[in-house]
């Protein structure tokens, strides 16, 4: 067993992965060039020295072509690890994800599978409002994609080598805050959570929730960052008297819905966190979802924390103000009661 | 071209003249309202599909446009499993989830077609890339138009294609016009070939409406990439003597332009130069007529006896099981 964060714990996933598996590779812009800082949250650092440069293969600024390229490559036999800089960038890269990558399996009528991994990194963390979305909503959206977010060092490993072993196109949004990233790399402000990750294989099955702390009053669903943010909300709740469970769903595409059912269920409240602005959003389907299916079983209005309808704003202060925080959702929770 | 054997010849003229009258059944379905979707036709283009396809193996790959019946009959797709897509089957070569626009089957070497102008292109770097790590000697050919040639993905596919020397060979199909637009209007150069050289890469034209020079010219090509030397990109220039789709009026070309065309069709070529070089007799170009006259019967048939898909089909092959 050992301590890592969740930059390590996905560096360690993707050696285990390409020693099992001759036909993983990882591709991406600034991943493996010697002497450079192994990707931008240095996930890859040093894994070239490793695999060697064919294998951690550094692209041109091309993100349509690394979208491309690592569908193709999963479509003729191999099993590519792509990146992004920042997942912002993954509109650039659009059509390649939503009407190739998503569609292909269905377009064959169910000959042809695209084992690819894309990874990228999301959250707001004062670099403008390029380099800071969530766009966990615009691909949820998106049928054909499978789609991960993990908030621990355990969830990355397992949760990539799931990926890097199912036979779909895997998106991972990784959080820039949550990486842990050392050096010139680490990021401010940064939570960096550091967790224990076996050594021996193990893998953290995809479309499997998991409860971070049980509770019997309310019901708090987030996802990285507010994953935190709910911990430290329900701690302070407890001291009020009120009993909050928090729900991480790890995979966002295919949700684990009974989980999230059974436990609003239990408690009769709902209230969903997300760093991704309000309109059209994640939260706001599993609102959807637990009014359709459970609405009998709330004693409150259903609730989301979301970022409103602003790009990502630069200034602290107003990041602040934009973004959830563990203060928002104490006083989310408290209405309801 | 008196070094292509016969057999090849042959195949060609009988592959070409498959797409044409394909083409042609399938205009007449679709004005009967038996093919529930709208298609771009290939007729005038055959000699490109077919002249680069005569040179491929089973195991290489070909990547299709909006435009693919005539990739898909030149890479060994089954007619029948065609038609039976177009007419929104369960024994469509997608179960019907496709259409048009996406035909292909895997087993002989073509995925679904892409029918996002340019889309193919990085995908063909992939599976070029796959080909190459897997020890195999097999190349990757992407068909696209002049349309898709000011496309930024495909920029960056020639590109990532150069500098890893992968096996893929680019055939722009230049009919002259995307869509309504005439390509002079769109790109300062005369030829899509002459962007080779921006990519470090070989560039070569043929005439698109002679089956034999599309054949050696990717003959050339294709035996270049499979050594290991890289990526081609090989431009053919051609026609379509159709719309761009079935509501297209084709009121933007002059009559004169589209018989010019006409008179150096691909097919009507090739049969007088069989019989001018008398390998074969009118009599014997009639005989293959006939046979594929009846293969496509044979197509519509199967199609026709074929059952529609269960409505709640559509909710399968989200995901890849």
């Amino acid at each position: 067993m050992a301590m890592l964060t969740i930059a390590e714990a996905l560096r360690e996933g993707i050696r285990e992965e390409m020693m099992r598996d001759p036909r993983v590779f990882c591709l991406g812009e600034d991943i493996g060039i010697s002497g450079g800082f192994g990707g931008a949250f240095t996930v890859t650092l040093g894994l070239s020295d490793q695999f060697g440069h064919e294998r951690i293969l550094d692209t041109p600024i091309s993100e349509i072509g690394i979208a491309g390229v690592a569908i193709g490559a999963a479509m003729a036999g191999l099993r590519p690890i792509a990146d992004v800089q920042y997942g912002d960038f993954l509109f650039c890269m659009m059509d390649q994800l939503a009407n190739q990558a998503a569609k292909m399996t269905y377009m064959s009528g169910g000959t042809v599978a695209v084992p690819m991994v894309m990874r990228a990194p999301v959250g707001s963390t004062r670099r403008g409002t390029q380099h800071a979305q969530s766009l966990e909503a615009f691909f949820t959206h998106v049928p054909g994609l499978k789609i991960v977010a993990p908030s621990t060092a355990y969830d990355a490993k397992g949760l990539l080598k799931a990926a890097v072993r199912d036979d779909n196109p895997v998106l991972i949004f990784e959080h820039k805050l949550l990486y842990g990233s050392k050096g010139a790399r680490s990021e401010k402000g940064a939570l960096s959570p550091i967790g224990e990750v076996p050594d021996e294989d193990y893998i953290v099955p995809i479309g499997k929730g998991i409860i971070r702390r049980e509770g019997t009053d309310v019901t708090i669903v987030g996802k990285l960052t507010t994953v935190y943010m709910a911990l430290a909300a329900a701690e302070e709740l407890a001291k009020s008297g009120i009993s909050a469970e928090v729900i991480d769903p790890r995979t966002l595409v295919p949700l684990d819905k009974e989980l999230i059912l059974s436990s609003v269920r239990k408690t009769g409240r709902l209230v969903v966190v997300e760093e991704d602005n309000k309109t059209g959003g994640w939260a706001g389907d599993i609102l959807a979802t637990v009014a359709e299916e459970a609405f009998f079983y709330l004693d409150a209005p259903v609730k989301r924390i979301s970022a409103p309808d602003t790009p990502p704003p630069f200034a602290p202060v107003m990041e602040a103000y934009y973004l959830p925080s563990a203060e928002k959702i104490i006083q989310t929770v408290k209405s309801l009661f | 071209m008196q070094q292509i054997a016969t057999p090849v010849l042959l195949d060609m003229y009988r592959r070409m003249l498959t797409i044409r009258r394909f083409e042609e059944r399938c205009n007449t379905l679709f004005m009967q309202g038996r093919i529930p979707s709208t298609l771009h036709l290939y007729i005038g283009q055959e000699a490109v599909a077919v002249g680069v396809c005569a040179n491929l193996r089973l195991s290489d790959y070909v990547l299709g446009t909006h435009r693919p019946h005539g990739h898909a009959i030149a890479k060994g797709v089954a007619i029948r499993d065609i038609m039976a897509e177009l007419m929104a089957k369960d024994t469509g070569c997608s179960r019907g989830k496709a259409g048009s626009m996406h035909v292909g089957d895997i087993r002989v070497g073509m995925p679904p077609a892409i029918g996002i102008v340019g889309g193919n292109a990085p995908i063909a770097c992939g599976m070029a890339l796959a080909q190459k790590r897997q020890g195999r000697d097999d190349v990757t050919v992407c068909f696209f138009g002049d349309g898709a040639a000011n496309e930024g993905a495909v920029h960056e596919a020639m590109n990532m294609a150069s500098i890893w020397a992968l096996p893929v060979i680019f055939v722009c199909e230049n009919n002259l016009y995307g869509a309504s637009t005439p390509y002079g209007s769109v790109s300062k150069l005369e030829n899509v070939a002459d962007r080779a050289v921006a990519y470090g890469m070989r560039g070569m034209i043929a005439d698109g409406s002679d089956v034999l020079a599309v054949y050696e010219a990717a003959c050339d090509a294709v035996s270049f990439s499979r050594k290991g030397n890289g990526p081609v990109l090989l431009e053919c220039k051609t026609y379509r003597l159709c719309g761009h789709s079935r509501s297209d009026p084709l009121t933007y070309r002059t009559k004169e332009e589209e018989a010019l065309w006409r008179d150096k069709e691909p097919i009507k070529r090739l049969g007088e130069w069989f019989v001018a070089q008398g390998l074969k007799t009118t009599a014997d170009l009639a005989e293959i007529e006939r046979e594929v006259g009846l293969a496509i019967d044979d197509a519509v048939a199967f199609a026709d006896a074929s059952p529609y898909p269960l409505p709640e089909d559509a909710l399968k092959h989200v995901f890849y099981e």
